[in-house]
């Protein structure tokens, strides 16, 4: 795992990517050249960067439906990825997948759920195999404050805790369930605050903050890999975008008001991370700069190489389905 | 060989698959005691591979899925009217996840699911959910009605590298049959079995009412009456050409099945029948199944409610009329 100059830049970089990738996504539905649905990141790029930045490659994630981040964070390919989201055979899931469904078993992306919550107990289960395994891999599922009144939520955190798992809960709370904010929603004040009734530490953390990210979650993971089993962790964090892509066009009354927005805009993630870079003489703005221009040649290409792979084949249906195939009408 | 109980049989199942394979591992309610009469005592040999759980289906039927997806094979069990608190789990994860990532995954878990009905349990605990499941791709289905092919489907589910709900029928726990002791005897899914010649009328059974069926065709045979007794075994993948090719040689067919009428596998094999043996039928097709209304408790009500012989006597004979 990199640290120091390395960590700080990589972890400046994927948050990068993720911004590009998430703008380049907005302009794609816009274009109509997206179709179905897409949930933006952007805004909350230093969550699942700082997390990420704190596991080995053969860990373990599993996200959700705002889940472009998340395998981009884990190391995932931007290419694979923006050739999913066209629904191209080159796709991570040969575009039987789409946004909502990025995976890469190689490198430990476990899989992103549409279903709010529905990941929760799939972490827990490989927590349970890591363990059953005697490997130290340890896992972390993402999830938001909508998915923490889900029932899967509860029962994945109890038997989390009464098995000891090597599990991390990170609670991306952006505050907005859809269009619900969390206040009405959630009992107690924070989240985290439930970690009491499952006898696990809960721990608040400024979610705009990569470096606290990264630290929180170190703790978490090592605290999984000892066997001492499982963290709940919440970030306080944003989403700039409404839920989705095109929900503006629906809304008829404004859930969140425009100052509210202006003030997260103020604590962006990148910026907080490049002037953290600056004034502790880390990188120069040249070197800032340089990341920034390779993360648009990336995803440029990211974006050359989905639009010129082929769609999948209308054979393609049939396959997939099962490992040992059975005869299908 | 040997005669040993549809219980027995599947305990022997997981008991080999156990010791064949130490990824093998098994997780449910209060299942270390053996509260459905199949798991007690397998705790002693295999320790910490056979996991009570809370009380937490939705949870411990997705953790299945996360124990797959890296490495171990799960067998998980319950009651089939459970399934409805763990249905996300179920059809968005187990069923869903290898086609919608691409194939990147097997998930080899075995779902058992033991069917209640005809107890005197009422609507909550009676259910038979497989038809709801067969209109789900991604699952495979095993419903044996003996303890033979409770054993050898079992195996081969354990073995299989997908997702299989295998139905257990309660009704047939404590009945006895010849079971090989051969560890390595697994029967393969999508071959049904011709559990009795004949031919004059098809009758296709599933799960508990193989039993019934067998018992009306020997007493028909003594009104001249050959009736054929089919077996599907497993409904996905579900072998239709036994069934056709039986038709073929009957012109009759009657299929007796469990679940409620409506979209049962009773209709499914009806509407194959249909229409891939249209012009071999010489009568209507007749679905034997249960009524389309709740299981009542009492046992005035009860018993109107599923197949039972009178009931496949009579759709046996509206096919000779």
């Amino acid at each position: 795992m990199p640290e120091g100059k390395e960590l700080y830049m990589l972890m400046l970089r994927r948050m990068m990517l993720i911004r590009k990738f998430d703008e380049t996504v907005k302009d794609l539905v816009q274009s109509a050249e997206l179709v179905g649905m897409a949930h933006c990141y952007i805004g909350e790029e230093a969550v699942a960067v700082g997390a990420c930045t704190a596991l080995r490659d053969e860990d373990y994630i599993t996200g959700n439906h705002r889940s472009h981040g998340h395998p981009i964070s884990k190391g995932g390919d931007v290419r694979r990825a923006m050739a999913e989201l066209l629904g191209k055979a080159t796709g991570y899931c040969k575009g039987k997948g789409g946004s909502m469904h990025l995976a890469d078993f190689d490198i430990g992306i476990l899989g992103e759920s549409g279903i709010v919550a529905s990941a929760l107990p799939v972490a827990v289960g490989a927590a349970m195999g890591s363990k059953m395994q005697n490997t130290d891999r340890v896992v972390i599922s993402f999830f938001g404050d909508g998915a923490s009144n889900q029932g899967a939520c509860h029962e994945a955190m109890n038997l989390a805790s009464i098995w000891k798992l090597p599990v991390i809960f990170l609670c991306e709370n952006n505050q907005y369930a859809v269009t619900t904010s969390f206040k009405e929603t959630v009992s107690t004040e924070n989240v985290s605050d439930r970690a009491t009734a499952y006898n696990m530490p809960g721990v608040l953390v400024d979610g705009q903050d990569v470096m606290a990210m990264h630290e929180a979650t170190v703790h978490a993971v090592q605290r999984a890999r000892a066997g001492e089993g499982p963290t709940l962790l919440e970030a306080k964090t944003y989403r700039y975008e409404d839920h989705s892509e095109g929900l503006n066009r629906i809304l008829r009354e404004p859930y969140r008001t425009e100052e509210e927005i202006e003030f997260w805009r103020q604590r962006d993630p990148i910026d907080i991370h490049s002037k953290w870079l600056l004034e502790n003489d880390v990188a120069s703005q040249e070197e800032i700069d340089k990341v920034q221009n390779d993360v648009y040649e990336a995803i440029g290409d990211a974006l050359q190489f989905a639009r010129e792979s082929p769609y999948p084949d209308e054979a393609d249906l049939f396959t997939d389905l099962f490992a040992d195939p059975i005869p299908l009408r | 060989m040997g005669e040993i109980t549809y219980s027995d049989a599947l305990n022997h199942a997981l008991k080999e698959e156990m010791r064949r394979d130490e990824k093998v591992f098994l997780m449910g309610e209060s299942i270390r005691g053996g509260i459905y009469g199949v798991t007690g005592g397998l705790s002693q040999e295999f320790d910490k591979r056979v996991i009570d759980t809370p009380l937490s289906e939705n949870g411990f039927m997705g953790a299945a899925v996360g124990a797959a997806a890296v490495g171990m094979r799960p067998i998980v069990q319950s009651l089939a009217s459970f399934a409805w608190v763990a249905m996300d789990q179920l059809v968005s994860q187990a069923a869903k996840m290898r086609f919608m990532f691409g194939g990147q995954v097997n998930l080899p878990i075995v779902y058992r699911w033991g069917l209640l009905y005809g107890n005197n349990i009422a609507a909550h605990h009676a259910d038979r959910p497989y038809p709801m499941f067969m209109n789900m791709p991604g699952l495979k289905i095993a419903i044996p009605s003996t303890p033979a092919d409770a054993k050898g489907l079992l195996k081969t589910a354990i073995r299989d590298n997908d997702p299989v709900m295998f139905f257990e029928d309660n009704n047939l726990a404590g009945s006895r049959g010849e079971v090989s002791e051969d560890p390595e005897i697994c029967i393969p899914f999508g071959k049904a079995e011709v559990k009795r010649e004949g031919a004059d009328v098809t009758v296709v059974t599933i799960a508990g009412t193989l039993r019934p069926a067998l018992a009306v065709a020997d007493e028909l045979e003594s009104d001249g009456i050959s009736v054929e007794v089919i077996d599907p075994r497993t409904i996905v993948p579900l072998d239709t050409k036994t069934i056709l090719d039986s038709v073929e040689k009957t012109g009759r067919l009657v299929v007796v099945d469990p679940a409620h009428r409506s979209c049962s596998v009773a209709s499914e094999i009806s509407s194959i029948v249909s229409q891939e043996g249209f012009w071999s039928l010489q009568a209507p097709i007749q679905r034997v199944t249960s009524l389309d209304c709740h299981f009542p408790f009492s046992p005035a009500l009860e018993h109107l409610v599923y197949p039972n012989e009178d009931k496949i006597a009579d759709a046996i004979n509206l096919t000779l009329e």
